[in-house]
């Protein structure tokens, strides 16, 4: 058993602008509002405390239930907090848009995720390969997902990386991210999707230029194509899969999922292959 | 014959379900042999099956809530296990299509069958009481919704056995939740027990919304009503304009995967962000139907053990109703990540956020209703300090969440768990332990044990840190909810702290069972004979405990707010003129909420089945039996000026003139 510190992975160990922008705005609002509520949490067990019926101190005020400047107090005290942070959630909700493009003079990378039962499918529409469970990106390039579902809601999750966005069937999100150094770093599903969704793991692979530049070669140089039979073949359930990866890609695939959601003959023979009612599953 | 029921319905090969439902069945078997074997059987229809006291139906509701609270928690603490143990490559003990109906049923009882209950019991015990008249507006209305709540709650437990439960989380997004992806009836018991229990807290909402707005008693304008009766108002109408939208949405699914529409399809131009946006509509005005009347148990609870009046009344009044209002404007900040654009996104995480202003207003209002009191320790005020304290941080990491950009990285997560743990357990259940410690001595004539009673807080206070705080950390450490298993070994020694932190919530729990047990046993030591055993200020605390069953002989006359506090301070100084008793008229029991309640069980476990003929003949037996009741010949009995004399009434409540 490893100890981990909170501090040491996750959203407070950002990989890249967007995370570390969101890292910041969550730890400014945490200390803004530690401000109010530390000596409120205080004054409550010091009230409670100094006004027991037991102390002989204590000055009693048995009638006492208004006092105007007070009433002021207590309602500009959260009003104030509040327009402040208000302030800061909608100018973060516009500054880190998902949907925004990043400004970069590095070319972006696109990437179409789909989610299925249960892995994560990528796929490099201009670079024309495509991977599992695995995401390589060179790190400092700007990149541009495009998600989609193949069967029920995902959400495309790489906490280091920051935002978090749903991939829905027959519809297509976006996401903008960028990782700012190479190196490897967890992704998963946060939305439940079903029995194998504990696994809808990937990791991402932050490399360098060169580094990209080779992965491209060697995964064209190993084949494999994503087509329409391989696409059927992969969209069918199945759960902790390794990572693989597709020399080539047939275009527009993304695209029709996308427009029309998944076909209704996959969702069908996904019924009655696996999600069956009371189907014994060995425990593995 | 039987539509989809077969003996494979059972689990035979899974040996936890069957040996709960074993041991739930024994249980039953066992308590049913004590109550024909003493005798009981009588007393418990003739008092409580048919009763249609709003008082008994409060007892019964807040009953059915503790029984359920102990389903949940077992789902709760199985979870805890599995997840300090299935690390890195483990599996645990609970294979996925298992956890999966853990934690659907758990999210779907503790809010549906526990919190509910736990409320609306309250509310519907105390409300009249406070109002200072005989019952609801609508007496044998409110049996029939607690019993149907009753059918909702046995189809939930009879999926325990038969067949299998929702493998969907406890709102069942489609297209997870359509007939694609979950061919089995875990969807259908589902949608057809909240759907019965649905019209139940509707028919709830209505009955106690009309009698606070139609049937105060003389003098008690809206600007002397109690605060607790603000809250109730304010949730029930929520209850009212919310629940609605929640049959309307389970509607459009059933259609969906009983008669194949496609709504929520993913083919032929469903649309599953429709049911998220609706479910969500009414999901987060039910948090609020929640934590309303909670805050007004904390509002009389701090202040009657102040021994002052609550601070800034017309503050408390204003930010429980723009809390009512606001909360039908936030419901998009459930999913900030389904990527609607930043203006949506914003728009939505500043109204959230506006809402934490009146409630740090009420904060402070207690923190002030504290100040220059004279503070006297009951159970009840240990409940409000802890609810005060937990709900603040709460409230700050529920702003936390309400940022987009934050919510970006914490949603769905552990940290999101936590959150919602740290307001409604820190809320709702403190809550309703504060207002079961505090009103218990009116219901039954004997107070709780104090020394249980604090031991007991004690355990849920550590055992909620314990158990929550890791998860906090675990959300930030970028840890999703639902995991049957995770793969990185560092969450481990927080899930371990969080198991902990379960068992001592357990022991909270065992608590509270001994605390009320060793109270029955020691009643005569714990007697109340006042009917006033903490000082009160409000109109329950004027009749005796318990109250008889038409609440007060003589309605009491309200001269200002803290009506028993101003006539307690007047007797002493003046001599209030006696009033005379008149003959009253109080409504009969029936058995028509009981009947309904059996057909609609049949009904529904019929339709989740596909056994058709049985559901047409519950729906028969329905109508049938709710005609015969429109034809009852008279629905009141006259209680007698000897009958109001011979039985003790109140201070309020002098003898009759010889």
């Amino acid at each position: 058993m490893k100890l981990a510190w909170p501090w040491q992975s996750g959203v407070l160990d950002p990989h890249g602008p967007i995370g570390a922008a969101e890292r910041t705005i969550l730890l400014d609002s945490t200390a803004i509002m530690l401000a109010v509520i530390v000596p409120v949490i205080i004054l409550t067990l010091v009230f409670a405390w100094w006004f027991r019926s037991g102390n002989p101190k204590a000055t009693r005020l048995p009638d006492w239930s208004y006092s105007g400047p007070i009433e002021v107090i207590v309602w500009s005290i959260p009003t104030l907090t509040i327009g402040f942070l208000g302030g800061i959630a909608w100018l973060g909700s516009h500054d880190l848009d998902p949907r925004a493009a990043l400004s970069s003079d590095v070319p972006p990378v696109q990437v179409q995720v789909v989610a299925m039962d249960w892995k994560w499918l990528f796929i490099y529409p201009d670079l024309h390969v495509a991977s599992v469970n695995r995401l390589v990106v060179p790190a400092g390039a700007p990149i541009s997902f495009e998600l989609t579902s193949a069967s029920v809601m995902n959400s495309f999750f790489a906490p280091q990386l920051g935002s978090m966005i749903y991939a829905m069937p027959g519809m297509a999100t976006r996401l903008n991210l960028l990782v700012d150094r190479p190196g490897t770093t967890p992704g998963l599903s946060a939305q439940f999707s079903g029995d194998g969704f504990s696994d809808m793991r990937f990791d991402v692979v932050a490399v360098d230029r060169q580094g990209f530049e080779d992965w491209l070669r060697t995964t064209r140089s190993a084949g494999g194509k994503l087509d329409d039979q391989s696409y059927r073949q992969l969209v069918r359930p199945s759960a902790a899969v390794a990572p693989m990866s597709f020399g080539d890609v047939t275009p527009g695939l993304f695209e029709r999922l996308a427009m029309t959601g998944p076909p209704a003959f996959e969702t069908a023979e996904a019924a009655a292959s696996q999600r069956v009612c009371f189907a014994p599953r060995a425990r593995n | 014959m039987l539509g989809k029921l077969t003996w494979d319905a059972i689990p035979w090969d899974q040996p936890i379900p069957l040996a709960a439902a074993a041991s739930v069945i024994v249980t039953i078997v066992v308590v049913v042999a004590i109550i024909v074997a003493k005798g009981w059987l009588p007393t418990l229809w003739n008092e409580w099956i048919t009763s249609v006291d709003h008082k008994r139906i409060g007892v019964m509701y807040f009953i059915l809530g503790l029984v359920m609270l102990l389903r949940g928690f077992t789902d709760a603490i199985m979870m805890r296990s599995q997840q300090a143990i299935a690390a890195a490559g483990a599996q645990g003990y609970l294979p996925p299509e298992h956890f999966d109906q853990i934690f659907s049923a758990h999210g779907t009882i503790m809010i549906f069958f526990v919190a509910m209950p736990f409320m609306i019991g309250l509310m519907n015990f105390v409300v009249p009481l406070q109002l200072g008249i005989r019952d609801v507006a609508f007496p044998v209305l409110n049996s029939v919704g607690f019993w149907i709540t009753a059918a909702g709650v046995l189809l939930v437990n009879i999926s325990l056995v038969v067949g299998e439960f929702a493998k969907t989380g406890w709102l069942a997004y489609p297209p997870l939740s359509e007939l694609a992806y979950s061919p089995g009836v875990g969807v259908d018991y589902y949608l057809w027990s909240l759907q019965i229990s649905g019209v139940g807290t509707l028919l709830t909402g209505i009955n106690l919304t009309t009698t606070i707005l139609k049937m105060r008693a003389p003098g008690m304008s809206y600007s002397r009503m109690p605060i607790f009766c603000w809250t109730a108002l304010a949730a029930n109408l929520l209850i009212i304009a919310a629940f609605p939208i929640l049959t309307g949405t389970f509607a459009m699914l059933l259609l969906d995967r009983y008669l194949g529409f496609h709504f929520f399809t993913n083919e032929l131009g469903g649309n599953a962000m429709m049911y998220i946006n609706l479910i969500w509509a009414w999901g987060h005005p039910e948090v609020y139907i929640l934590i309303l009347p909670a805050f007004g148990i904390f509002s009389e609870v701090i202040s009657t053990f102040s021994g002052k009046p609550l601070f800034g009344r017309r503050s408390m009044i204003v930010a429980t109703m723009a809390i009512c209002m606001l909360s039908f404007l936030v419901w998009l900040h459930h999913f900030f990540t389904m990527g609607a654009g930043a203006n949506v996104n914003g728009f939505f995480g500043v109204m959230t956020m506006i809402i934490a202003v009146p409630t740090g207003v009420k904060v402070f209002n207690w923190l002030f209703t504290l100040y220059g009191g004279s503070i006297r320790f009951g159970v009840p005020v240990y409940w409000a300090i802890g609810f005060m304290i937990t709900f603040i941080i709460g409230g700050m990491t529920g702003v936390m969440l309400a940022a987009p950009p934050t919510d970006f990285v914490l949603h769905n997560s552990l940290f999101l768990v936590a959150h919602f743990h740290n307001v409604i357990i820190g809320g709702v259940v403190f809550g309703a332990f504060a207002g079961y410690n505090y009103w218990f001595p009116k219901a039954f004539g004997f107070t709780l044990h104090e020394g249980l009673g604090k031991a007991s807080f004690w355990c849920w206070f550590v055992g909620f840190y314990l158990a929550f705080m890791p998860l906090y950390a675990l959300g930030l450490m970028g840890a999703t909810r639902r995991m049957q298993h995770y793969a990185d070994p560092g969450w481990q020694p927080l899930m371990l702290v969080a198991f902990a932190g379960s068992v001592v919530i357990l022991a909270g729990i065992v608590l509270t069972i001994a605390q009320l047990v060793v109270s029955i046993r020691s009643r005569e030591n714990l007697r109340d004979a006042t009917g006033d055993p903490w000082s009160g200020r409000t109109l329950e605390w004027s009749t005796t405990s318990p109250p008889p069953p038409w609440n007060f002989a003589v309605l009491p006359q309200v001269e200002g707010s803290d009506a028993y506090w101003e006539m307690k301070k007047r007797s002493t100084t003046q001599r209030v003129a006696e009033p005379r008793l008149q003959p009253i008229e109080m409504p009969k029991n029936t058995p028509i909420g009981f009947v309904i309640a059996f057909f609609a069980t049949v009904t529904g476990f019929a339709l989740v089945w596909h056994i058709w003929w049985m559901a047409i003949l519950g729906l028969i037996g329905l109508f049938g039996a709710v005609l015969i009741h429109g034809w009852r010949v008279s629905g009141e009995v006259e209680v007698s000026i000897e009958v109001l004399a011979a039985v003790a009434g109140g201070p309020t409540a002098p003898g009759a003139e010889p």
